[in-house]
């Protein structure tokens, strides 16, 4: 069903696919950059890392509350975020991927941001209320966070000589999983005709936008045209999901009959 | 030698419309980054409406060794005060 | 406490013969309850013991984000993911508000942190255990924060005005810190055969160490009287010690959990509860290195320092390039 990215699904369960989506996006990045909490570079990172973490799991909680309810099933996004296996998983692959060194971290992080942003100021405009209500709360905690992401690219890239080749290490490494998160397949479509969903055209362009000028100042170069990675919205993900997945969910699988 | 960034001292002007009132320090880099660490620090539960930083450097401070010459001279100097003056309880809207 | 062993170069009761005169007139201000301000005159022994308390006070809260940060990524739902993500990053907080109280007694963090890095500050001794279950993370809020938290508000009142104002901070906002600790035992408690096990084995585990967290006791505290005198402690070890047993049996009983001390007892006299003897040398051999976990702990610290530093020397290389961009 998920491979063929929702070419027959009903218009329920391709609003359920959608909200998903940015459901474990969220999810995903936001339990990645948890990690950092004890372990960052400066006590001023420890604190920003885990506001971002926090807005990250609460749009998460939002957004996978909403999916539950499309779907009319009883589920709600406890259930969804701790009971679903990686192949139910519809994040894109950019955020499932490792944490690395900082420069990996920060560039994941503004590589999604970049997309995040744009994706939610549509999402504002959406003609569900309750999809506007969520992307108009998540919009404000999202600008911070690309605007905090660009900042840390650019010290970062046009800091030191090894900050420079680190970052740019982590944008070549990265850059393969960008074109996921901008690829519209069936779902896609099906939501902007719904009128529930972003088109990406236009993110794409504001990312693209975004992403040039950031690299610029920060004096790192745009990689060149290369296969894209796909696969991680339709449920086709890479390794490191699964292992994110046994983490979080250990204590709701040993322990099914367990309140906490 | 390893250095620590350079000390900002943040001033935040809550939502009660006070002025701005000293809460703490943090370290940064530069004027964007310390506001921004200011806001990740000191504003996590809804205190801000607006975040001054300063560099702890450049604040000039009077010296403690001059509060006598600063400060007692303004004791005695009661007529400052409404409470210094008599007004009949009758009259009102003074 | 979080500072348990405070050097104050002083032992035993401090007199006031001997005192040279700006001595006697700081020790009147202090007595008169007139708080001390950065640029104000002190005794230097005065300063070195506050770096020393504040500074130990801001290492335990960054180490003591170790313990709890294990648990983030196993939270058991997204709302207990938030509360303790939010909680440790409290914790962050206050290390830096405390670094900061101390940076206004001419000393630097870097110093402070290094001081950290190379084993050569103390933390406290509960941080070097370790978190086995989700129920460690119901125990330490409830326990750990629990003393933590009656130690911290009459250190509101200390004597030195920047470490009294973070204190006031740091209190305001813990204030969740521990009621979040006894929500999970408490749905611990009311939950499966296991859960009940899993609490109650935390509560084995923690209970002694959280007692030691007040340090020694008041007969070996030869530091004690010295840091009353400047009001920057205002409660020996062994009164905070029994306020925080009192407070805490009747609410372990109230979870339905047994305290592991068999000659626990309350007693009808003083209206205290009596506990048995604490291991003494459990908490000597903790604090000198040898706890269960004081090599992870101390080790992840130091090696996110270390594997920052390229990020921190980035940023402010980046910093100069940008200042002599605009001179230019």
């Amino acid at each position: 069903m998920a491979v063929t990215g929702g070419a027959a699904m009903s218009d329920a369960s391709k609003q359920f696919e959608y909200l998903l989506r940015l459901g474990d996006n969220a999810l995903v990045l936001g339990q990645r950059l948890s990690a950092w909490v004890g372990h960052a570079p400066v006590l001023e990172e420890e604190m920003a890392t885990a506001n971002v973490a926090l807005d990250l799991i609460g749009q998460a909680k939002s957004w996978l509350d909403l999916a539950g309810q499309v779907e009319g099933e009883g589920r709600d996004a406890d259930w969804l975020a701790y009971h679903r296996d990686a192949w139910d998983y519809r994040n894109a692959l950019l955020v499932e991927q490792p944490n690395g060194d900082y420069a990996m971290t920060i560039m994941r992080q503004f590589l999604f941001d970049a997309f995040h942003l744009p994706l939610l100021e549509q999402l504002a405009a959406s003609g569900d209320e309750r999809v506007r209500d969520i992307a108009a709360k998540s919009v404000k905690e999202v600008r911070y966070h690309l605007r905090r992401s660009s900042e840390w690219v650019i010290r970062l890239g046009d800091g030191t000589e090894e900050s420079h080749r680190r970052t740019q290490a982590a944008l070549d490494e990265l850059w393969r999983f960008t074109g996921e998160l901008m690829a519209a397949d069936a779902v896609d479509q099906a939501m902007v005709e719904q009128g529930l969903g972003a088109d990406l055209e236009p993110v794409a362009d504001a990312w693209r936008q975004r992403v040039d000028q950031v690299l610029e100042a920060a004096t790192l170069e745009r990689p060149g045209e290369q296969w894209m990675q796909q696969g991680g919205k339709q449920g086709r993900h890479s390794e490191h999901l699964g292992y994110i997945l046994a983490e979080m969910q250990f204590l709701p699988r040993a322990y099914p009959d367990a309140r906490w | 030698m390893s250095r620590d960034w350079p000390l900002w001292e943040v001033f935040i002007r809550s939502k009660h419309g006070l002025s701005h009132k000293h809460v703490g320090s943090i370290h940064a880099t530069d004027a964007e980054m310390a506001i921004n660490n200011a806001r990740d620090v000191y504003t996590r539960r809804n205190e801000g409406a607006s975040i001054w930083v300063v560099r702890a450097a450049d604040i000039v401070s009077s010296a403690p060794g001059d509060k006598e010459i600063l400060f007692d001279p303004s004791e005695d100097k009661i007529y400052r005060h409404p409470t210094f003056y008599e007004v009949p309880d009758e009259v009102e809207n003074l | 406490m979080y500072s348990q062993l405070v050097d104050t170069g002083a032992k035993g009761k401090p007199s006031r013969e001997g005192m040279s005169p700006e001595e006697a007139a700081f020790q009147d201000r202090i007595d008169q309850d007139i708080t001390v301000e950065p640029r104000d005159w002190m005794p230097e022994q005065y300063r070195k013991t506050l770096i020393r308390q504040i500074s130990q006070h801001a290492h335990s809260e960054i180490v003591g984000m170790l313990p709890e940060g294990n648990w983030i990524s196993r939270a058991p739902s997204l709302r207990r993911k938030l509360i303790l993500l939010a909680k440790v990053q409290d914790e962050a907080g206050h290390g830096l508000y405390l670094y900061s109280a101390a940076e206004t007694l001419g000393v630097d963090r870097q110093e402070l942190l290094d001081a950290l890095h190379s084993g050569k500050a103390k933390y406290s001794s509960i941080f070097n255990y370790p978190t086995l279950t989700w129920a460690d993370i119901g125990a330490i809020g409830w326990l750990v924060d629990g003393a933590a938290i009656m130690n911290q508000i009459p250190l509101c009142r200390c004597s030195y005005g920047p470490y009294a104002r973070a204190m006031v901070r740091i209190c305001k906002e813990e204030s969740f810190h521990q009621r979040q600790g006894y929500e999970i035992m408490l749905e611990l408690c009311r939950g499966t055969e296991e859960q009940k096990r899993m609490a109650q084995d935390a509560l084995n585990r923690w209970w002694w160490p959280s007692l030691m967290m007040f340090g020694p006791p008041d007969g070996e505290s030869v530091h004690t009287q010295q840091s009353m005198a400047w009001k920057i402690k205002r409660h020996t070890n062994d009164e905070l010690r029994q306020r925080f047993i009192d407070q805490t049996v009747p609410q372990a009983h109230y979870l339905g959990l047994t305290l592991p001390d068999p000659e626990l007892r309350y007693d009808e006299e003083s209206g205290h509860w009596q506990i048995g003897e604490i291991d003494w040398s459990e908490f000597w051999r903790v604090i000198q290195g040898d706890g269960p976990c004081n090599r992870e702990r101390l080790g992840a610290r130091v090696r996110a320092y270390e594997e920052g530093a390229w990020v921190r020397e980035a940023a402010r290389v980046h910093a100069e390039k940008q200042a002599a961009r605009r001179a230019a």
